[in-house]
C-alpha cells in the first residue's frame, strides 16, 4: 500500500466517458507506488497552473551516451524542496521496437514485470518515433531497468542529435500491399548505425522509416530524413475471380466514381470487353461478362487508389522495390519540408539489394556528419547548398524523376552544358 | 523494555560493482513476436477485406485466413492494463499483438468464429473495437505535461477528452475516408501532419530570466536557433544574456528548449491551433502539408470543451459534404478553401495569409474562383 493520494478533481473527470482513461491506470499504479501518487500530484498541478515542471539533465547507462529522456521536478516550494519528492525524479527509457510493433503477450508480460520491479508501471506503447516509452525510473533504477530489459533481447532507441529510432509497417507480415521486406530492410539499416544512435554526435537528429507502399502508413514522407517507400515497376496485376466479386458486390456507380474517376492521371477507363487494349504496358481485366478494365501503365503514377479500393482485384506488379527520399521534416526552422525524391527505384529483395542501401545511407549520414551545420535538419542542408551538390556529395546520378518541373529562372551558368550533356549520354549507354 | 541491539561490525565498503555491459543488440528480430500465419504467409498475402468495422480479414495465396481485430487503447498504459490486456488475448486471441503507428492493438485469429467472443471481451474491458477503413482513428499525440520538458498543454487529457466525443466514429466506418487526427504540445509539432491537427501556438513572446540567461544556454546556439533572427546577444544588468525583438518575434518557441530561461509557456498567452488537410498517402492527390485555419482557442483543462467542439464540428462538416475517398484535404482541394471556410464558420483572417518561406506557393495567381 502507498501513502494517502492527493486531491485530483481535475484529472478525475478524465476517468468518465468511455474512451480508456490514462488517469484511471496511473491511480491503479498509485495504489502501491508512492511514486505514482507524487506524479499524480504534480501532474494535477500542472492542470490547475497549465504550467509544465519538468526539466531535462544528464543520465545514461554505462557505455552509451543516449536512449534516456532525464525528468527531473522544478516544481519546489520555499525551501528549494521538491513539492512532490517521490516524484523528483521521472525518466523515460526509450527502446526500439521490432520491425512492425509485432509482439507477444509473453514478452509484454515480461516488459510489464521488469517496468513494476524497477520502474513506474507506465509505458507508452508507443512515442512519436517509435519507441517503446518506459515512462516513469528513477536515476539509481536506471541501469538495472536498461539490463533487465536488455537482457529480453531489447535496446536503447536514439535522443537528441543521432540517428534516431526507427518504424514499419505491418508489410510483409500481413499485408498484399508491402512492395519489400520492410521488417528485414529496417532491422539491416537501422543494426548498422548503432553507434550513431547510443552515441549521439550527429549536428542534429536524423530518422529513417520504411512504409512498404505509397500509402506510406509510417508518414515518412514528411517525417523521415530518409524515407524508403515501397513501389514497383512493372504491370498493375489483375484476378479476374476477385474483380468479378468486387463488381458484383459493389456496381457500376461505385466503380466508376470510387475507383475509374479517382485514378489521379486518367490510367484506368472502364471498357466494353471487345474495345480492351493489349500491350506490353496495359493490365486489363473483366468485371462482368460485358465490361471490363484497362489500365495503361505508362501513365500509372502508383498512387495507390485503385489497388485499395479493388483489393485482390488489381495488385503491384512483381518488380517491387523502393523510392528513396530525403529530408522530409517540420517547420523549424526553414519551413516544412518534404523528402525529396533521391533514388526513383531501387531493387531491395536480396541481402546485396539491402546492403546497397546501407551503403548510400552511410554516405548520406556521412555527408551530414561533415557538412550540415548544428541543429540543421538533411533537407535543410539540401536547400542550402542545393540539391545538385548534395547528390554529388553522397554519389548519386541527377535523374528527372527526381523533379516535378525543371528551373524555372535562368540563373545558372550553363556553360559546359554540351559536356553534360554527352555525360548523361555515356552514363546511358554504359547502362 | 526496548531491546538493546548488539553492535554491528562496520559493514567493508562493497567492491563497486562493474557495471554490465550493453548488448547493442539494436532491432529485435520480429520473427519471434509473429503470429504463425504471418510466419507461414509472410509476403504472399492475396487481399483483404472488412467483414465489419474493426476487423480485418486477410486472405493469402496459400488460401490461409486471417482474422485481425483492432481496438483503442490509452497509449500511456499502466502494467494493470497490459496485463489485463495479454490476458484477453491469451484467452480469446492467440497470443500475438501488435500496435500501430496511433497506438491501436491489433489482434490476429485464424478463426472467424473468434473474432465475436474477442470482441466481446475487448469492448466489456473498455477497449473500444474500430479504428478501420473510413473511420476517425485514435489521436497520434505527444506527451505533454506528463513528462515532456517544455510542453504548452497536456496531451494525454487532450486526446482522452477528444476521443471521447470521437468514439462513435472510431466505432463506426461512416466517413468519407479515413481521418487522422493528431494533436501535439508546442510549435514543434511531434504529433505529426494530420487530416485534422491541434497544436500549442504560442501569442507572446518568450519572458526572459536574465539572471539564468549566462549560465544555462550557450547563447550563439539559441542566436541562431531563431527563425526570424528576432534574437541578439545583450548584456542585462551587467550579465551577459540575450533579447528579443519582440515586434519581429513570431512567439514559435524555438529558442526555449536550447534556452529554458526564455519562458514561452504562458497559462493564458498559450494557446490552441487547428491545422487541417495533411496527408502522406500517395493515394490519388499528392502528400500534402496541412494549414492552420483556426487559433485562439483556450488552453482549457481538464476537457478542453471548446477545442472539442472546433474539432467535432469540422469531422461534421466534412462528413457531411466530402464525397466517398476524399481525404479531408482532397475535400477542400474539390470546394474551394473559400467554401471550406463558409461551411465551417471559421473567420478567414489576415492571419491566414503566409507570410514565411515558401509563402508564395499559397498564394492564388488564377481566376479560377468557385462563387
Amino acid at each position: 500500500m502507498a501513502k494517502p493520494m492527493h486531491e485530483t478533481p481535475m484529472l478525475d473527470e478524465l476517468e468518465s466517458g468511455p474512451w480508456p482513461s490514462f488517469v484511471t491506470g496511473l491511480k491503479r499504479l498509485a495504489k502501491d507506488k508512492d511514486y505514482m501518487v507524487d506524479v499524480l500530484g504534480q501532474l494535477e498541478t500542472s492542470y490547475e497552473t497549465r504550467k509544465g515542471y519538468w526539466k531535462g539533465g544528464t543520465v545514461s547507462v554505462f557505455g552509451y551516451g543516449g536512449g534516456v529522456i532525464p525528468r527531473f521536478t522544478e516544481l519546489k516550494d520555499e525551501n528549494g524542496n521538491p513539492k512532490f519528492p517521490d516524484a523528483a525524479e521521472f525518466h523515460t527509457l526509450r527502446v526500439m521496437p521490432p520491425a512492425g510493433m509485432h509482439y507477444s503477450t509473453d514478452v509484454l508480460r515480461k516488459m510489464a514485470d521488469i517496468w513494476e520491479e524497477h520502474g513506474s508501471g507506465l509505458i507508452a506503447f508507443h512515442g512519436q518515433s517509435g519507441d517503446i516509452m518506459f515512462q516513469g525510473v528513477k536515476t539509481d533504477k536506471v541501469q538495472d531497468a536498461f539490463d533487465a530489459i536488455n537482457e529480453l533481447g531489447f535496446d536503447l532507441g536514439g535522443a537528441g542529435p543521432a540517428v534516431r529510432t526507427s518504424m514499419s509497417c505491418v508489410g510483409h507480415a500481413r499485408c498484399e500491399q508491402s512492395c519489400y521486406d520492410e521488417a528485414k530492410a529496417h532491422r539491416t539499416i537501422i543494426n548498422n548505425f548503432l553507434d550513431d544512435i547510443h552515441r549521439p554526435a550527429l549536428p542534429y537528429k536524423f530518422k529513417f522509416k520504411f512504409s512498404g507502399c505509397p500509402n506510406d502508413c509510417m508518414n515518412s514522407v514528411q517525417r523521415a530524413d530518409l524515407a524508403v517507400i515501397g513501389t514497383w515497376r512493372d504491370n498493375i496485376k489483375t484476378d479476374e475471380e476477385l474483380a468479378k466479386k468486387w463488381f458484383a458486390k459493389h456496381g457500376m456507380t461505385e466503380l466508376v466514381n470510387d475507383v475509374v474517376a479517382r485514378c489521379p492521371t486518367r490510367a484506368i477507363q472502364v471498357k466494353e470487353l471487345k474495345d480492351l487494349r493489349q500491350g506490353p504496358k496495359i493490365s486489363t481485366v473483366a468485371i462482368n461478362d460485358t465490361h471490363g478494365l484497362e489500365i495503361d501503365n505508362a501513365d500509372c503514377v502508383r498512387c495507390m487508389h485503385c489497388i485499395n479500393v479493388m483489393t485482390g482485384a488489381l495488385a503491384h506488379g512483381d518488380d517491387t522495390g523502393a523510392t528513396i527520399l530525403c529530408g522530409g521534416k517540420r517547420t523549424l526552422k526553414i519551413g516544412d519540408l518534404m523528402g525529396t525524391v533521391i533514388v526513383p527505384f531501387m531493387k531491395l529483395k536480396t541481402d546485396e539489394d539491402r546492403e546497397q542501401l546501407v551503403d548510400l545511407a552511410k554516405r548520406i549520414v556521412d555527408f551530414f556528419a561533415e557538412n550540415a551545420l548544428e541543429h540543421e535538419r538533411i533537407g535543410e542542408t539540401i536547400e542550402r547548398i542545393g540539391l545538385v551538390n548534395f547528390l554529388e556529395g553522397v554519389g548519386l546520378d541527377v535523374d528527372p524523376n527526381m523533379v516535378s518541373a525543371p528551373r524555372t529562372n535562368p540563373y545558372v551558368r550553363t556553360d559546359g552544358w554540351d559536356e553534360e550533356v554527352a555525360k548523361m549520354q555515356a552514363k546511358k549507354k554504359a547502362a | 523494555m526496548a531491546q538493546v541491539e548488539a553492535p554491528v561490525a562496520p559493514a567493508k565498503p562493497a567492491a563497486p560493482k562493474t557495471p554490465r555491459r550493453a548488448v547493442e543488440s539494436g532491432v529485435p528480430d520480429n520473427w519471434q513476436f509473429l503470429h504463425p500465419l504471418m510466419k507461414k504467409n509472410y509476403g504472399q498475402w492475396k487481399y483483404h477485406d472488412r467483414p465489419r468495422p474493426g476487423v480485418l480479414h486477410h486472405v493469402a495465396k496459400s488460401g490461409d485466413e486471417l482474422w485481425t481485430v483492432k481496438a483503442g487503447t490509452q497509449r500511456q498504459m499502466d502494467v494493470w492494463t497490459i496485463r489485463k490486456l495479454c490476458d484477453i488475448i491469451d484467452k480469446y486471441g492467440e497470443g500475438h499483438v501488435r500496435f500501430t503507428i496511433r497506438s491501436n492493438v491489433e489482434i490476429g485469429v485464424s478463426k472467424w468464429e473468434k473474432v465475436e467472443p474477442l470482441i466481446n471481451a475487448l469492448e466489456s474491458a473498455g477497449f473500444p473495437v474500430g479504428g478501420t477503413g473510413n473511420s476517425v482513428s485514435m489521436i497520434a499525440h505527444t506527451q505533454g505535461w506528463l513528462h515532456c520538458d517544455i510542453p504548452g498543454t497536456d496531451a494525454s487529457g487532450a486526446v482522452k477528452a477528444l476521443m471521447d466525443e470521437l468514439i462513435d466514429e472510431f466505432r463506426k466506418e461512416e466517413m468519407p475516408n479515413r481521418v487522422h487526427l493528431s494533436t501535439s504540445c508546442c510549435e514543434i509539432n511531434c504529433g505529426g501532419q494530420a487530416d485534422i491537427a491541434i497544436i500549442v501556438q504560442h501569442t507572446k513572446p518568450p519572458k526572459i530570466n536574465h539572471d539564468l540567461v549566462a549560465n544555462v544556454c550557450e547563447r550563439p546556439a539559441v542566436v541562431a536557433r531563431c527563425p526570424v533572427a528576432a534574437i541578439r546577444p545583450a548584456l542585462v544588468n551587467g550579465k551577459p544574456s540575450l533579447e528579443v525583438d519582440e515586434k519581429k518575434c513570431i512567439c514559435c518557441g524555438a529558442c526555449y528548449p536550447p534556452c529554458p530561461p526564455m519562458q514561452i509557456n504562458d497559462p493564458e498567452h498559450s494557446k490552441l491551433a487547428i491545422w487541417v488537410g495533411g496527408k502522406n498517402s500517395n493515394a490519388r492527390g499528392k502528400p500534402t502539408f496541412m494549414k492552420m485555419v483556426a487559433s485562439g482557442l483556450p488552453n482549457n483543462p481538464p476537457r478542453w470543451p471548446e477545442v472539442v467542439d472546433a474539432v467535432v464540428n469540422i469531422v461534421n462538416v466534412y462528413a457531411a459534404n466530402a464525397r466517398k475517398y476524399e481525404r479531408m484535404g482532397e475535400w477542400i482541394e474539390r470546394i474551394g478553401w473559400e467554401r471550406f471556410f463558409k461551411l465551417t464558420g471559421i473567420e478567414f483572417t489576415e492571419k491566414h495569409l503566409d507570410n514565411f518561406t515558401h509563402a508564395t506557393t499559397t498564394f492564388r495567381s488564377t481566376t479560377q474562383f468557385k462563387f
